[in-house]
């Protein structure tokens, strides 16, 4: 299966840079949690990032055609998975998102996203497209693909995971091109619903949603996490205050300073040159990735590629758009930098995965 | 890598947009399965990666314009919140300088206390604060709310107290919940002790809270809301002096407010230390013989003005005040019949009685009304119109002359003689011994007395003076009424030949480190107008008062040191015609008479002048002279014992000179 033609196209760009931005991400957790008393997190971090690392070299060589053989079970696993968390899952801070099994307890949300990805781009890729695009009828399956998962994942509730599933989703059917006025059809029927979806938030997700409109509105609430954040990104100003001495991360006033808000640890340390490298890092990846795709040898190997890219792209988007307070808060991660096993693995298969479609690009 | 082309991706998107005419290769070539792009790719999947590529790429530099905004454009905003958010100042309260007696013993001193503090931006749950802390500490949650009311308009993240003073179980407790809730404090703050409570406080004074009225007016010199300061006596006059420097800490604080770096520190500069001319053992001696008394004893050396011992009974302990005193102790305070708060050495305005007849026999000397030799007959009573003015004594003392007449305290002879003299005359002569006038002590509220005259009752009544009217003020009854320490200046002046110096409580203002910055100056502010003959006559008769035979002021005798002194009882209501002078036990209480004793000693070169009132006391002989008495021998002691061992070699003085005389009737 491996043949050395594989290791002379072996994709090092998408590996360094991962391992690199691996790197970067523990060192930072480490600064992170540096006053904080009790579990070593970075330490865990570099556990994931070893597991992580298996993965994503299996994810590297098992030749991505059998991956998208495997593309149905994969996706049955990962709805089983979340439909177990609802039931059984573990409650933290009023969500289920933790499913056990054994001794390993992770979030099946995460690994949603690869396998729905995966299943898209089996679709999309044997699908035929007419010239005018995909029709409603040619839509129905893949909305039913990404409404499972999203529903599911929604009722945890983990609203960000949830919207990264269906923007996923959606980046994907506009790659495979809709007909224009279907899309058109769609977003008109869809706009007049968000007043109604605003009676299923959660009332915490409300009041995430009118402090971002209005942070003067509840300073001391979560309006308080979104000024604290900025005031964390500026402070930092151009050089940064340095490894550990970031003051806004290390005494509290950031939330979350290890998992969602870890980019303003990042930027109050290392200032706009640090936070800029690691931005140009992702950026690499994402842009990398979407060349891949360009190159692929195939449909599947294009849709894979531009899925994993995509799902990289949002995720950095709503992350540092959410932290620089110009997007809600919604709990989304910052790929390879946010402290978390099972985010951390499956942005790590993700990256193997466009290692593994890149360096197939010349087999046929 | 990314953009390969500008055109190319401009080309991509304009398809993407105008709808897929112009590619219509793509579909013809799409496989059911793995169809395989190669070299003849569908240029519109192609065409949309390239826009995906420049969507993403347009994000990208958003992202970086939006962190170049915070980090870089407004990065020293941010910085400048990021240190609001950290550093704190908090003040450290000054110590304020301690106050000792004449022999550098400390009367008023430090300690520290732990006080519970909230500061209400760090709070997060409110509901739970006001639930747990009257669990703790004895407050209830109105307290709470009061005190954070009381704060409004405070900067930022400055500690609101709550509770002073905590015992170390509360603040143990209060320790091992801190973390669960943000926003509580404890705070170390000098508090005032007052090591002899009651004793001289309404000399001392006490603090308070700064009310809103002082903080307006001392905002500039850096009070604050919260701030404890002088109120009444010392504490209140030497403010200035006492208060110090405040000192402050810049601290790194954590999210929940929580103390994790000190910045920088500046050390709080204690106040200035002042040393009283109060002499504690005297004072002490005061105290002990006034106990259960009400009235005043005040203490002065003559030779210099300066005050050795004040007592005011009953009185309060400024320890109350300390830690803000609560309204029912005030209440309590304020509605004690025998009126606590006032200063009555300096405030209770008396009828001198008796004590008043050295100033109207000096007046008659010196106007010639009489001579050392003259001699009057002082009967039983006098009669004036058809009244009759009773002396104390039933049966009279016979034809005596002045000497005599002070001595045995003659009413009579006085009311003869003060006649001759008359009111405005007399007058003249008890403004010239300070009386009817503010001494001008540096004490809160000083009252002036008064001195009635002919002109004065014009004025103020409208009516002409009745010569039945002098004879009462010549034996310091009638409209004439004086504070203790006005009498006592006017004995003072006796005792030192002529001199009214300007009392004064404050021997020197030091600071910590001992430099002397304000030291006593006797001050000089008038002379008696009397000539030294007169007053050695009176100053012989004050001697026979307590050393002759007949004196009415021998209970003030000390073994060893002549005391020369002067009794007085002044009447609180006036008797009723015919009916003798009951004693004190068969009349209410608050009919008998107000006890005085003025007097100093050694008789020769006085050093101690002491004045004794007691409210309602009876006679003054009896009640106010071993007063005087016990404060002379307790200022004296270390010269009793150097005449004693002069005197008889003996080593075991403390009995000799505490062996009392019998007092009884």
């Amino acid at each position: 299966m491996i043949d050395r033609r594989l290791l002379l196209h072996f994709d090092w760009v998408v590996f360094l840079v991962t391992i690199f931005l691996c790197i970067i991400g523990i060192l930072n957790i480490y600064s992170a949690t540096f006053m904080d008393s009790g579990n070593k997190l970075y330490e865990k971090q570099l556990i994931w990032f070893l597991i992580g690392l298996t993965f994503m070299i299996f994810a590297t060589f098992v030749n991505y055609i059998y991956l998208e053989r495997l593309a149905y079970p994969i996706y049955s696993v990962a709805i089983i998975f979340l439909i177990a968390t609802l039931l059984t899952g573990h409650t933290t801070g009023g969500a289920k998102r933790w499913l056990h099994i054994g001794f390993a307890s992770f979030q099946p949300s995460e690994f949603a996203k690869i396998a729905l990805i995966l299943i898209l781009s089996k679709y999309f890729s044997t699908v035929r497209v007419s010239l005018k695009g995909l029709s409603l009828k040619e839509l129905m399956l893949p909305s039913i693909f990404a409404f499972i998962p999203f529903i599911l994942i929604a009722k945890q509730p983990d609203m960000g995971t949830a919207v990264i599933t269906f923007i996923i989703f959606a980046s994907m059917v506009i790659f495979a091109k809709v007909r224009l006025k279907l899309l058109i059809v769609i977003i008109a029927v869809t706009l007049p619903l968000i007043p109604l979806a605003w009676r299923f938030l959660k009332d915490y997700q409300k009041a995430r949603l009118m402090s971002f409109l209005d942070p003067a509105l509840d300073p001391l609430g979560t309006g308080y996490h979104i000024m604290q954040s900025k005031i964390a990104i500026g402070s930092g100003g151009i050089l940064g205050n340095g490894f550990t001495n970031g003051t806004q991360g290390q005494l509290r006033f950031l939330p979350e300073h290890h998992t969602d808000f870890i980019f303003s640890v990042l930027a109050e340390e290392w200032g706009f040159i640090g936070s800029f490298i690691v931005l140009i890092l992702h950026f690499v990846l994402v842009l990398w990735g979407l060349n891949i795709a360009q190159n692929a040898k195939d449909r599947l190997g294009a849709f894979l590629a531009f899925g994993i890219s995509l799902m990289f792209l949002w995720h950095i988007l709503i992350n540092v758009g959410m932290v620089t307070g110009m997007l809600p808060v919604v709990g989304v991660p910052l790929p390879f930098m946010s402290y978390g096993g099972s985010f951390l693995i499956t942005t790590m298969i993700g990256a193997g995965i466009l290692t593994n479609v890149s360096m197939r690009r010349f087999i046929f | 890598m990314g953009v390969k082309d500008a055109a190319g991706l401009l080309q991509s998107s304009l398809v993407i947009f105008l709808g897929s005419e112009s590619n219509v290769l793509i579909h013809g070539l799409i496989k059911p399965m793995n169809v395989y792009l190669g070299k003849n790719e569908p240029s519109e999947l192609k065409a949309r990666l390239y826009m995906a590529t420049g969507i993403a790429l347009s994000l990208f530099f958003l992202l970086i314009i939006r962190l170049w905004f915070l980090q870089v454009f407004k990065g020293k905003e941010f910085k400048e919140l990021s240190d609001n958010n950290r550093v704190r100042l908090v003040r450290t309260t000054a110590p304020r300088g301690l106050l000792l007696d004449r022999t550098d013993k400390v009367i008023v001193g430090n300690r520290p206390a732990f006080n519970l503090a909230v500061i209400p931006e760090d709070v997060k749950d409110w509901e739970k604060i006001k639930k747990i802390i009257p669990h703790i500490v004895h407050i209830t949650e109105d307290d709470i709310e009061e005190s954070l009311n009381k704060a409004q308009g405070r900067p930022p993240f400055q500690a609101i107290k709550v509770k002073e003073d905590l015992t170390w179980e509360e603040i143990a407790i209060i320790e091992t919940f801190r973390i669960d809730m943000p926003g509580i404090v404890i705070e170390i703050e000098p508090r005032r002790v007052y090591s002899f409570g009651d004793m001289a406080s309404h000399i001392i004074g006490y603090l308070g809270e700064i009310d809103d009225q002082q903080i307006k007016k001392l905002k500039k010199v850096n009070y604050m809301l919260g701030d404890f300061i002088g109120k009444y006596g010392i504490e209140y006059q030497w403010e200035r002096y006492l208060r110090g420097i405040n000192g402050g800490r810049q601290i790194e604080v954590d999210a929940i407010g929580r103390e994790i770096k000190l910045l920088k520190k500046i050390t709080p500069t204690q106040g200035y230390n002042i040393h009283l001319t109060i002499d504690l053992d005297t004072q002490l001696a005061a105290n002990k013989a006034m106990k259960d008394k009400v009235g005043a004893v005040i203490a002065i050396d003559p030779q210099s003005g300066k005050i050795l011992a004040a007592v005011s009974n009953p009185s309060f302990d400024p320890n109350l005040f300390a830690a803000g005193i609560d309204k029912k102790q005030w209440n309590n305070l304020i509605s004690n019949p025998f009126h606590v708060m006032e200063t009555k050495t300096i405030q209770g305005q008396y009828p001198p009685a008796s004590t008043f007849k050295v100033i109207t026999a000096a007046a008659a000397l010196e106007e010639g009304v009489i001579t050392p030799s003259t001699k009057i007959y002082a009967g039983g009573s006098f009669w004036f119109g058809n009244k009759e003015f009773r002396d104390w004594k039933a049966g009279g003392h016979g034809i005596i002359d002045v000497h005599r007449a002070i001595v045995e305290s003659s009413d009579t002879f006085f009311y003869q003689v003060g006649l001759k003299v008359g009111i405005d005359r007399l007058a003249y002569y008890a403004k010239g011994f300070g009386l009817g006038r503010k001494t001008g002590i540096q004490l809160t509220n000083e009252k002036p007395g008064l001195v009635p005259s002919s002109s004065w009752k014009k004025e103020t009544q409208g009516a002409p003076w009745y010569e039945g009217e002098t004879i009462s003020v010549a034996v310091g009854q009638g409209y004439l009424i004086a504070t203790p320490l006005q009498m006592l200046n006017a004995y003072a002046a006796i005792a030192n030949s002529g001199r009214l110096y300007l009392p004064q409580i404050v021997n020197r203002v030091e600071t910590p480190q001992g430099q002397v910055i304000w030291r006593f100056m006797p001050q000089e502010i008038g002379r008696i107008p009397i000539s030294p003959a007169t007053i050695k006559i009176v100053k012989d008769a004050l001697k026979g008062v307590v050393n002759e035979d007949g004196g009415t002021g021998w209970p003030a005798r000390v073994p060893g040191i002549e005391v020369a002194g002067k009794t007085g009882t002044a009447q609180v209501m006036k008797l009723k015609e015919n009916t003798s002078r009951k004693k004190p036990k068969d009349t209410p209480y608050e009919q008998r008479d107000h006890a005085w004793f003025i007097g100093f000693a050694p008789a020769e070169n006085p050093e101690i002048a002491v004045a004794v009132l007691v409210e309602h006391g009876g006679f003054g002989a009896e009640a106010a002279a071993p007063v005087a008495r016990e404060v002379i021998k307790a200022y004296l002691k270390p010269k009793l014992q150097t005449n004693m061992l002069k005197t008889y070699g003996i080593k075991t003085i403390d009995n000799a000179i505490t062996e009392e005389p019998d007092t009884n009737d």
